[in-house]
């Protein structure tokens, strides 16, 4: 009997429908996955009676022909989608306790479709982080380690439980939520397929708000096809969110045929940083020429305001996020620390001091003090200016080419309090993906090689509004030129 | 170039509903000027004429009838509440 947590979404869903195996069997293993990977602390909840009981209406409901793609496939949840009765805190101190009373679009339009809920998966706070050190649940291990080492490595962040739980075979796929590169640059450090759709393409109902003109949902999964079928499961037009956009969602499966010739691909001369490392700098140019191989056209462009995407989103980001975390004042949900004095004031005061973690805290300062009377035109309103000056970029360069190669991230993944003394450091994870975010369009990181430790590299593939289609082919196409086979050696189980 | 000192540090702090103990103050006032230091190369872009950008899709936002949609859950707005009390959110008390 093979393992069935190293089995494909795509895989799994063949052997259900024809009854080589059923989702309960399945359900059964990824549960008892999840149980010996307690070291990783990828789950912050488990959920395993939900997940049998799930599991059973899948069998049921694939013995009446009635089964989608997602039918009785486990997956994991990012603990910032609102799972009705379930532990939902954004990995948060201030949410402690917190059990919505509704259930997000995205998670929604999983169990529809008949998926599998193993847990809550772990976070960085807010999703502020790109290591996932700032969870107040503690940190995730990458289950990748360098050659010969036993150190271990952080899975990046935000959504280091998503790819973590999925590169570690607990999860056959996870949710994700990326607001800067939250999805993409963690499944480069763990060698899986992240995917964010086009701001708009996802229903944000339920999502835990960081920065609302940014934040998307996505997939983490172990190959594009994966992230396919279930990006095809989560995306859709939703009256409950306001920039929700009412467009068809396309079959992401079937824009997999591998045929890119003639397709143009951008390659970003800005991208190139004078500090890259020449591993990254050369699987770059590999990926190239596997385009090339493949008979797409590759293309130099400029994107002129690439160097100002970073500081013009640690302005808007934290802007947004002081005004969405206004909401956690110890009155109507979550914590509450009534501090010395007793009074209305003393109890927000106190409360917001214990329950928000120190980056948190950090971000909700700098939006408020560049949203403040005398700061706002000289911060907000100029970074939101030079926002639409970096969209226009990609609107210009995407009148040339159909897509465009980047690295994902400008490291492979890092040890633990590498970065976490230093914000800036660790913001400058994010330079490949922030820019994308800012503009809105879809984006993809596929494992693409190995750096000399042995740890993991992704490239970005990146698409005009709407057309996840195209980013979906490239990647594929790219994904079996690298032909990655090595995988993490499961040295927790 | 930002320079903030630790009266502005307390003054946001207070802004944002956060309470900093005396001795972060400084701290706190390094690292955001850091921060802000580093997104004041903003300033090198000619933006002139150029339109705030709010959000990447069009701002025109969907209309419906006016029209209860939902209501009635006060039992379910409640529910996580730190505090309530004959059906409302119970505080710490701001008149005497």
């Amino acid at each position: 009997m093979t393992d069935l947590t190293t089995l494909k979404i795509s895989e799994a869903r063949d052997m259900l429908t024809n009854g080589d195996i059923s989702a309960r069997e399945l359900a059964e293993a990824h549960i008892a996955a999840v149980e010996a990977a307690d070291g990783l602390n990828a789950f912050v909840v488990k959920t395993p009676e939900v997940a049998l009981r799930q599991a059973d209406a899948a069998d049921e409901r694939i013995k009446a022909g009635d089964a989608k793609g997602m039918t009785g496939i486990p997956v994991g949840i990012k603990d910032l989608f609102a799972t009705k009765g379930i532990h939902t805190q954004a990995c948060s101190h201030i949410l402690d306790g917190f059990k919505p009373e509704y259930e997000s679009t995205v998670t929604q339009n999983l169990w529809d479709d008949g998926a599998v809920m193993l847990g809550k998966l772990n976070m960085d706070e807010f999703a502020m982080g790109s290591s996932n050190e700032t969870s107040y649940y503690g940190p995730v291990k990458n289950p990748w380690r360098a050659k010969g080492s036993n150190a271990d490595y952080v899975p990046g962040g935000s959504s280091g439980g998503s790819v973590t739980s999925v590169s570690g075979y607990m999860a056959m796929g996870a949710t994700a939520s990326d607001t800067g590169g939250s999805i993409r640059q963690p499944a480069s450090f763990t060698g899986t397929v992240g995917f964010k759709p086009t701001y708009g393409r996802c229903s944000r109902y339920g999502m835990v708000a960081f920065a609302s003109s940014l934040d998307q949902a996505g997939t983490v999964t172990r190959s594009v096809r994966d992230g396919a079928i279930m990006m095809e499961s989560i995306a859709g037009f939703d009256p409950k969110d306001s920039t929700s956009v009412d467009m068809a969602v396309p079959n992401f499966e079937a824009a997999l045929t591998g045929d890119i010739r003639g397709l143009r691909v951008g390659i970003p001369q800005e991208y190139h940083l004078a500090d890259m490392p020449a591993e990254i700098e050369a699987l770059w140019h590999q990926g190239m020429e596997w385009l090339k191989a493949a008979g797409a056209v590759i293309v130099d462009i400029n994107l002129p305001h690439t160097k100002y995407a970073l500081p013009t989103y640690y302005i808007v980001a934290p802007a947004e996020a002081s005004s969405n975390l206004s909401r956690y004042d110890g009155v109507r949900f979550g914590l509450r620390d009534t501090g010395n004095g007793g009074g209305l004031d003393d109890m927000y005061d106190a409360t917001r001091a214990a329950g928000f973690g120190e980056e948190v805290k950090r971000r909700i300062m700098i939006g408020t003090y560049v949203l403040s009377a005398g700061y706002y035109d000289a911060y907000y309103l100029k970074a939101q200016r030079v926002r639409r000056l970096i969209a226009d970029d990609f609107k210009r360069a995407f009148e040339d080419v159909d897509v465009i190669l980047t690295p994902t991230a400008p490291s492979a993944a890092f040890a633990f309090g590498e970065k976490s003394d230093d914000p800036l450091a660790m913001y400058l994870n994010d330079v490949f993906t922030v820019p994308a975010s800012l503009a809105g369009l879809p984006g993809s990181s596929v494992p693409a090689g190995l750096d000399a430790n042995g740890l993991p590299l992704g490239l970005q593939v990146l698409g005009k509004p709407w057309d996840e289609v195209t980013v979906f082919k490239v990647s594929a196409v790219l994904e079996e030129a690298a032909n990655i086979t090595a995988k993490p050696d499961l040295w927790w189980r | 170039m930002s320079n903030i000192d630790k009266a502005t540090v307390a003054k946001i702090a207070r802004l944002s509903r956060i309470r900093i103990e005396d001795d972060k103050l400084d701290l706190l006032a390094g690292e955001l000027n850091n921060i802000l230091g580093w997104v004041e190369q903003l300033n090198e872009v000619n933006t002139d004429n150029i339109e705030p950008m709010s959000s990447v899709v069009d701002a025109k936002l969907r209309w419906r009838a006016d029209e209860v949609t939902d209501g009635n859950k006060a039992e379910s707005v409640l529910k996580n509440a730190p505090n309530s009390e004959y059906g409302f959110f119970a505080v710490p008390k701001v008149i005497e």
